[in-house]
């Protein structure tokens, strides 16, 4: 079965985010494919590659960079909601005038119509917020 | 139309649960996540009105939720079914669509 995984909180701040990961896991592991997951609002927070977690504890972004790497997952910012929370790639920092950007590997930033279509081209789409 | 719901919140701090069990139709499945895991439980003010939806709704609570609170999965409602995030995967399947009460 496809699924869709929408993420609409930050790491750190509220379960969604490790809810949604143990579930990407074992969706994976029963041999699901996941077609996208979609970080939205303070989600994209997820996706920063400049975090540095304690050593004992999660590290929350690494572990979705990690998960795309092994399952070649396409998780997707909404770029709207990355922009007003200084969540940049290469382009988007350059088309700003901004000297840096940060996203973590695996991400890429794109537009809400993505998560439409990953609705539509998934079999259920499963959402995970506050 | 089955529907899986699932609910986040406590329904000490929300009224999500509620809201789900008054709209949810018989037959479709709950299954209570996160904070909500404390709703799963017996002895609580919210008991009753738990235990009186497992006669129609199929009703779950997620095992690693009520560990990670330090719940006590032997004070589950009977007719709750502790499950864990393989069975949590398998409920989206046999069920058409996943409502999320957030």
């Amino acid at each position: 079965m496809k699924f869709g995984i929408l993420v609409n909180e930050g790491p750190y701040q509220h379960q969604a985010s490790d809810s949604a990961y143990q579930f990407a896991q074992a969706a994976l592991t029963a041999g699901h494919e996941i077609y996208r997951v979609f970080f939205y609002h303070d989600g994209v927070n997820n996706g920063t590659r400049l975090t540095v977690p304690p050593q004992d504890d999660r590290n929350v972004v690494d572990r979705w960079s990690e998960l795309a790497e092994k399952h070649d997952l396409d998780l997707v910012l909404c770029v709207a909601a990355a922009q007003r929370r200084g969540l940049l790639d290469a382009d988007e920092a350059q088309r700003h005038g901004k000297d840096a950007d940060n996203i973590a590997p695996g991400f890429r930033i794109s537009g809400l119509g993505q998560l439409i279509e990953a609705a539509i081209q998934s079999d259920r789409l499963v959402t995970f917020g506050d | 139309m089955s529907l899986l719901h699932t609910v986040n919140k406590s329904p000490f701090e929300r009224n999500s649960l509620e809201s789900c069990l008054r709209l949810a139709e018989d037959g479709h499945a709950v299954l209570l996540i996160e904070d909500a895991a404390v709703a799963a439980l017996n002895g609580t003010a919210h008991t009753e009105t738990i235990k009186n939806a497992t006669g129609r709704l199929s009703m779950y609570v997620l095992g690693p939720d009520l560990d990670a609170r330090g719940l006590s999965r032997d004070r589950v409602i009977d007719g709750i079914e502790i499950v864990d995030y393989d069975r949590f995967v398998t409920l989206t399947c046999e069920h058409d669509s996943v409502q999320s009460w957030l």
